[in-house]
């Protein structure tokens, strides 16, 4: 049991005493590492340390941000403190990691990955190739989740002991006022405000919400974070609940979500188990208890009221605000909604400081975002920058790039409430407001890169498709809406556009925009009217020369065996609808009466000799 | 305000194990008798109840709204909400594939299309003999691998249309 800040200063000065072993292999088993095989690799490690009996330690810790070159792991010499990432480790390649980090060199022929990131907490600062920050992902692919030691031993809980014991509630809401911190879920709306505003209600019971819901398709930010460092978050929803006066937390997770629910469970449990949370934290008078809720696949659930009444056990509708939550929210009680990132990053600024938070970031966005960076990018992973850092460093420099050399064409930020930004609009340096500005906007933090083989008015497609889904059909501009636009880009896709549907679609959208109940549907045509900004000739396209560019709008494609063909045989073999004939040797033809328009055929074909018009 | 009938002898001909399972759980909740109050837990017990019975048909919803103290019409309500709970059985391999908008970019779309001409059944449909049902999904937090599917809890990462055969056939 901890029960004072003595003790958990002391407990944390002992952790950095323990000798360590002479080499410490870090081991990505976040959801991302485990699907790509990265079990397998751990156990292997193991026995092979085993069987030398080397003076290894492994620590099995949460994602590293570098999905793209599971399994990843890092060997850590304790002596010189020097570190080097392998990627994409295979089975035969453990001996020689094992003997190599045992003599403290590097290992021959396994694919080393250059550190991109620093951490501003330790003084470090950023280098043409290290752009990322890491203060949200400071532990996260450096602890072991499950393990409150190692969060102990990284300053946890410390942020809390604090608070609770050097500063009032209201020094609280004025460092992170000062600091500056915005809402990390999408709206950028002053976290120290909110609490500011919950604080000064008068109520036997306040509440401290954590959005968990991570809707945003193609997003996995919070996953990381829940994942990788639960405590984190678990700290500073109780910072919260002292700030404003509130004695429990809750956490809304998605159900999709297992690896997260469960290691917030273990999390949760610890911290009690040591007198972190729950009644008379670290022996002050200030208690504090968080409940897991579980969401159960529902995009709207993301938005805070929304969110509320299905925490209450009731449809996730949302409701006109005003009332806003921090007055009138769970159960009728003043609550603070935050996301996970925003609280991640409360910690580090009670530790360090307002000035310092401040001194990362633009002026109107202090601090960092991480981004879910994927689609056509060479490099899929989590990225951590400073606001301010423009889309062209994180795609080109962080992200390496466009997959297999094709032409970028689009990144996509905010999700289904987002829009896409084009290329001479990369150097936009990216907080809250130039994304608007853009016609996007930041969003929880998702970016799909696209290339030339992406049409963008099947894009805004996918997107109204995403709402049509999942609107809750409470309002009807959302609900119906939603549905005719959908229907108009069916039309354009299917070749059957004429130039007033464009203008059909800009009207209707703004309609939508101005009139739908809440954020869902006054966003949900940002995804077409910020294509149509940028790339109105694709539309025009479809429509006046009935051609889809991309090759993506099947309608408007012909597959077609030109005279390079050597009668191979292959595609015929490879078409799943069977509609491609002729003999050995012959020039083979295609039924377009029976095509399906799969593609098949010609991504066999050695010989170019399949066009697509 | 609660159904008549005796919904838990009602659940166990269903199963009689699975019925005891479902009772202890709800059992375990601080329930009182402020139905405001109990609704909270309503979620949590169906998701519990959908985790025992695969899926949640008439008499488990009773079950679960008795106990609850609350009207059947609710706890429908809450189900066709959401899209994670089904009143519909569900087959014994249920092939998810994402369709976030990673795995769309990286041809989800194909993948849908090849699956359901190879099963022979829709998106959100189940084979007549119970074995497979295909539903979309939204995002599992594999982007890296994308297009991902997910049969049950195994997840296969960088699908191909080449690959649907051999998914199916791993499904023994
Ligand atoms: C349709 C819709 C979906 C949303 N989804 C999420 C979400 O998945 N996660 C999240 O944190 N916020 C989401 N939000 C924003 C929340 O309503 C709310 O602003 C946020 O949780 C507040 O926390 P913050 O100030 O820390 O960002 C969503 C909003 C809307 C309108
Ligand atoms: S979009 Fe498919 S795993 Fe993320």
């Amino acid at each position: 049991m901890i029960d004072s800040p003595a003790k958990l200063k002391s407990h944390a000065e002992n952790l950095s005493k323990n000798s360590k072993p002479a080499t410490t292999i870090l081991v990505s088993l976040g959801t991302c590492g485990i699907a790509a095989g990265t079990r397998p690799i751990n156990d292997m490690l193991k026995a092979e340390i085993a069987s030398r009996k080397a003076d290894i330690e492994i620590v099995e810790v949460g994602c590293m941000g570098l999905c793209h070159s599971e399994p990843t792991i890092e060997v850590v010499n304790n002596a010189s403190g020097k570190s080097v990432i392998y990627g994409k480790v295979k089975a035969d390649q453990v001996a020689a990691i094992i003997e190599t980090a045992s003599k403290g060199i590097e290992a021959a022929s396994c694919t080393v990955i250059n550190r991109s990131w620093f951490y501003p907490e330790e003084n470090e600062t950023a280098t043409p190739e290290r752009i990322q920050a890491r203060i949200v992902l400071k532990n996260t692919g450096k602890i072991n989740p499950e393990i409150l030691d190692h969060y102990l031993a990284e300053k946890g809980y410390q942020a809390l002991s604090k608070v609770l014991f050097d500063m009032t509630p209201q020094q609280v809401i004025d460092t992170v006022i000062e600091s500056g911190l915005r809402g990390r879920g999408g709206g950028g709306f002053p976290t120290g405000k909110k609490w500011a505003f919950a604080a000064a209600q008068k109520a036997d019971q306040k509440y401290v919400l954590c959005n968990a819901d991570e809707g945003d398709p193609g997003a996995f930010m919070d996953r990381a974070v829940l994942e990788g460092d639960p405590h984190s978050v678990l700290e500073a929803m109780a910072i919260t609940g002292y700030a404003i006066g509130s004695d429990t937390g809750i956490i809304y997770i998605r159900a999709e979500y297992p690896l997260a629910v469960k290691r917030l469970e273990i999390a949760i449990d610890q911290a009690k188990k040591q007198g972190l949370l729950g009644k008379n934290i670290l022996g002050s008078k200030f208690s504090f208890d968080i409940m897991i809720k579980y969401g159960a696949g529902a995009f709207v659930c993301g938005e805070e009221t929304a969110l509320i009444h299905s925490v209450e056990g009731k449809r996730g509708e949302p409701t006109v605000k005003p009332p806003f939550p921090a007055i009138e929210g769970l159960w009728k009680k003043p609550t603070v909604v935050n996301n996970v990132e925003t609280f991640a990053n409360v910690c580090a600024i009670i530790r360090n400081g307002a000035p310092w938070f401040k001194k990362i970031g633009t002026p109107g966005s202090p601090g960092t975002k991480v981004f879910a960076l994927a689609g056509k990018v060479k490099k899929v992973g989590l990225v951590e920058v400073p606001m301010g850092t423009t889309l062209r460093q994180i795609i080109f420099n962080v992200g390496g790039g466009i997959m297999n050399d094709r032409k970028f064409k689009a990144v996509q930020t905010g999700g289904p409430s987002g829009g896409c930004i084009k290329f001479d609009q990369l150097d936009t340096e990216i907080d809250y407001e130039s994304l608007k500005r853009l016609g996007s906007m930041m969003g929880s933090g998702g970016m799909i890169v696209m290339d030339e083989d992406d049409c963008m008015v099947n894009v805004a497609k996918f997107f109204l498709e995403f709402t049509l889904d999942e609107s809750c059909g409470k309002c009807t501009p959302c609900r119906i809406g939603n549905k005719r636009l959908y229907e108009m880009l069916h039309r354009i896709c299917d070749g059957r556009g004429t130039r007033e549907t464009i203008q059909n679609l800009k009207d209707l959208s703004n309609s939508i925009k101005d009139t739908a109940l809440c954020g869902l549907g006054q966003t949900s045509p940002n995804p077409v009217l910020s294509t149509l900004a940028q790339f109105e000739h694709e539309y025009l396209a479809h429509i006046d020369e009935k051609r889809c560019e991309a090759g993506v709008c099947k309608k408007l494609l012909k597959y077609e065996i030109n005279n390079s063909c050597v009668g191979c045989t292959l595609c015929a073999r490879n078409c799943p609808a069977n509609c491609i004939s002729g003999s050995v040797k012959q020039k083979h033809s295609i039924d377009q009466s029976r095509c399906i328009k799969c593609g098949v055929c010609m991504d066999v074909c050695k010989f170019h000799a399949v066009d697509r018009k | 305000m609660s159904c008549p009938i005796n919904s838990k002898a009602e659940l166990a001909k269903l199963s009689p194990e699975k019925a005891e399972e479902l009772d202890v759980y709800l059992t375990s909740l601080p329930l009182t008798d402020d139905r405001e109050r109990n609704r909270g837990f309503l979620i949590q017990s169906l998701h519990k109840a959908q985790e025992i019975f695969t899926y949640l048909p008439s008499v488990v919803q009773v079950h679960v709204a008795n106990r609850l103290g609350l009207h059947l019409a609710e706890v429908y309500g809450v189900i066709s909400f959401y899209s994670y709970f089904t009143d519909k059985p569900v087959g014994r391999y249920k092939i998810n594939i994402c369709t976030g908008t990673a795995c769309f970019v990286k041809g989800a779309d194909k993948l849908v299309e090849e699956f359901q001409r190879y099963l022979g059944i829709k998106l959100g449909e189940t084979g007549t003999d119970g074995k497979f049902s295909l539903t979309g999904l939204r995002c599992v937090g594999a982007c890296s691998m994308a297009p991902v599917v997910m049969v049950n809890d195994r997840v296969y990462g960088n699908v191909t249309t080449k690959m649907v055969p051999e998914i199916i056939s791993d499904c023994k």
